[in-house]
């Protein structure tokens, strides 16, 4: 009997153990995590209805609305909507076929393939404060060759620098953008191509079909799931990612490359006005959760019919 | 069967034009940043737009080296970015252990959190981050940018250290307990060992995003002693606009460590990035 209950108790004692031993190995990064990132972003939340101003500090407190307000009016941020679509939008275009068209050409065996793979790779591994001053330098008409080469394929009337042009400044950091994206859609888009069985490509041959057919049929299926997932997950980290713009022109010439993250940046960090950054911030979370909200409806939909 | 080999000859043909293409591309800026840096500065008005320049030099090197704040910087971004990474990979490991070992309750909600925040636009925290670290004295200072790191880096690197774990077959641990092993001398002696270059893989992928990261930087240094790479350079740029040279000489320094951690992470690159879809 008492040894039965002792028995019990230890029993008690284990369970205890092992029901608390995971939270114990994720303790660190839950702390860390809650510190440093949820715990500023429910403090960025209240700074949107503050007035946070650091260069003038007595004129703090709640304001409301107040910052959505002046949202609404500024053109600035209507502009940086609109070019936060533009940006966005060309450069997941180009970085998605470009990285498909590199993954179909390296899911095949060649001689160096490796080395080329590593290579064509290498833009992902150069840190981004450098693809961006080193492709503003390529588009510098005095050492850099761009505007050289444009002007003579009659792209430009004559060699100058696209990014003093508010017409076409934007294409400057959308290159850059593509340059250092085409490998994570190759690599991701690689690795899908390689898990499809190789007997349905025997089949399709012994079928007769072309190769457009084996793509369409076979391969596209395949790659399917991975393409949405990826797709959507990287809309949303190009329309965050605001580096290569603040390096290649910080948001000029005339606010015409000023993307919504890289208007946020400049707000908070040259303006110091914390309180328009945040509400600006909750905007476009606010607009990213909509986008996010409708695909996976749309998804749901698709998977029903 | 002539016309076979023949269209077999054109379709390897455009192949091989095809991967020329991509090759060219993705290296073209990053001669070119080369060239650039071993140019004169003499020539550069009159030969900077061409393919080679008539004349080599080392004189940029030799001033980034030796006249400019260049070393200090890299210095900080070392130790900042080596830090971060053993720091990261550390608490990754023990959550990516907990994850693929155990069950538990909040197990997804807390995947989902990690996840998400992986998705939320890094401008938001930028500013109360700037304002909480303020009266702590980590602005302005090199541990406030670990910690900062630290924290980014944690949720992609436990995707993936808890995609090297599940590669481990659970039969190894549970005969080690089962030969009285405890749980954690199991995972001390079994896995740890065999998980090492799945960790070396994550230091290498947290090593080169610290290396990279500028807003942060940006947004908490404003003292060059404790600057970070990105921030010297960028300062020296918009200081220095016309000493090309130099500033390509360091923007080839900038690219070394990178390099090498990325030959060194070439192999586990496809399941970092599916890891770390969201990150980049």
């Amino acid at each position: 009997m008492n040894t039965a209950v002792v028995a019990i108790k230890s029993q008690k004692k284990i369970d205890f153990q092992r029901v608390l031993e995971p939270y114990l190995y994720l303790s660190p990064a839950l702390i860390i995590i809650a510190l440093i990132i949820i715990t500023p972003t429910i403090v960025g939340f209240s700074y949107a209805f503050q007035s946070i101003e650091l260069l003038n500090p007595f004129n703090g407190g709640w304001v409301g609305l107040a910052h959505f307000k002046a949202m609404f009016a500024d053109r600035y941020f209507f502009s940086a909507l609109g070019n936060t679509l533009d940006w966005t939008l060309i450069s997941l275009f180009f970085q998605f076929f470009l990285g498909l068209g590199l993954a179909l050409l390296l899911n095949r065996r060649f001689s160096g393939r490796k080395l080329v793979q590593a290579l064509v790779f290498l833009p992902w591994a150069v840190p981004t404060f450098l693809s961006g001053l080193t492709w503003a330098w390529l588009f510098n008409p005095i050492i850099g060759i761009l505007p050289h080469w444009m002007s003579s394929v009659g792209l430009l009337s004559e060699p100058y620098n696209i990014l003093s042009d508010p017409q076409l400044a934007m294409y400057g950091p959308i290159v850059a953008n593509v340059w250092f994206g085409i490998p994570f859609f190759a690599i991701t888009l690689l690795a899908a191509l390689q898990s499809v069985p190789s007997d349905l490509y025997e089949a399709a041959a012994i079928d007769g079909a072309s190769p457009w057919q084996v793509f369409v049929k076979i391969t596209l299926p395949f790659l399917a799931p991975m393409i949405a997932i990826t797709v959507m997950l990287r809309t949303i980290w190009i329309a965050n990612f605001a580096d290569l713009i603040i390096v290649m022109t910080s948001g000029g010439p005339a606010n015409s490359t000023q993307t919504l993250p890289s208007y946020i940046f400049t707000t908070a960090y040259r303006r110091l006005d914390f309180g328009y950054a945040s509400a600006m911030a909750v905007m476009l979370l606010v607009l990213l959760l909509f986008y996010t909200a409708i695909l996976l409806k749309m998804r749901s939909k698709l998977a029903k019919a | 069967m002539p016309d076979v080999t023949k269209t077999d000859y054109i379709k390897l043909f455009a192949h091989r034009f095809a991967i020329l293409l991509y090759l060219i591309f993705s290296l073209f800026p990053l001669y070119w940043l080369l060239k650039i840096a071993v140019t004169p500065d003499k020539l550069l008005y009159s030969e900077g737009v061409k393919m080679w320049p008539s004349k080599l030099t080392w004189v940029n090197f030799e001033l980034v080296f030796t006249q400019s704040e260049f070393p200090t910087f890299f210095i900080n971004s070392a130790i900042v970015s080596s830090a971060t990474a053993l720091l990261t990979t550390l608490i990754a490991a023990a959550a990516g252990y907990a994850f693929c070992r155990f069950k538990f309750r909040g197990k997804l909600i807390i995947s989902a959190l990690l996840l998400i925040t992986q998705m939320f636009p890094l401008v938001m925290v930028l500013a109360p981050i700037y304002k909480i670290m303020a009266p702590l004295g980590l602005t302005n200072s090199l541990l406030g940018l670990v910690i900062i790191y630290t924290a980014f880096n944690v949720p992609f690197a436990v995707f993936l250290m808890q995609s090297f774990f599940e590669g481990i077959p659970r039969d190894l641990e549970e005969s080690a307990m089962v030969e009285g092993c405890s749980r954690f001398t199991a995972l001390r002696k079994v896995i740890i060992p065999l998980t090492l270059p799945g960790m070396a893989a994550t230091l290498g992928f947290v090593f080169t995003a610290a290396w990279s990261e500028m807003l942060f930087a940006l947004m908490l240094i404003s003292d060059s002693s404790v600057s970070t790479f990105p921030v010297g350079l960028l300062n020296f740029v918009s200081k220095f606009a016309v000493q090309w040279g130099q500033m390509m000489a360091a923007g080839v320094l900038a690219l070394i460590p990178a390099c090498i951690f990325f030959v060194f992470i070439q192999r586990y690159l496809v399941q970092g990035l599916t890891a770390g879809a969201v990150k980049g």
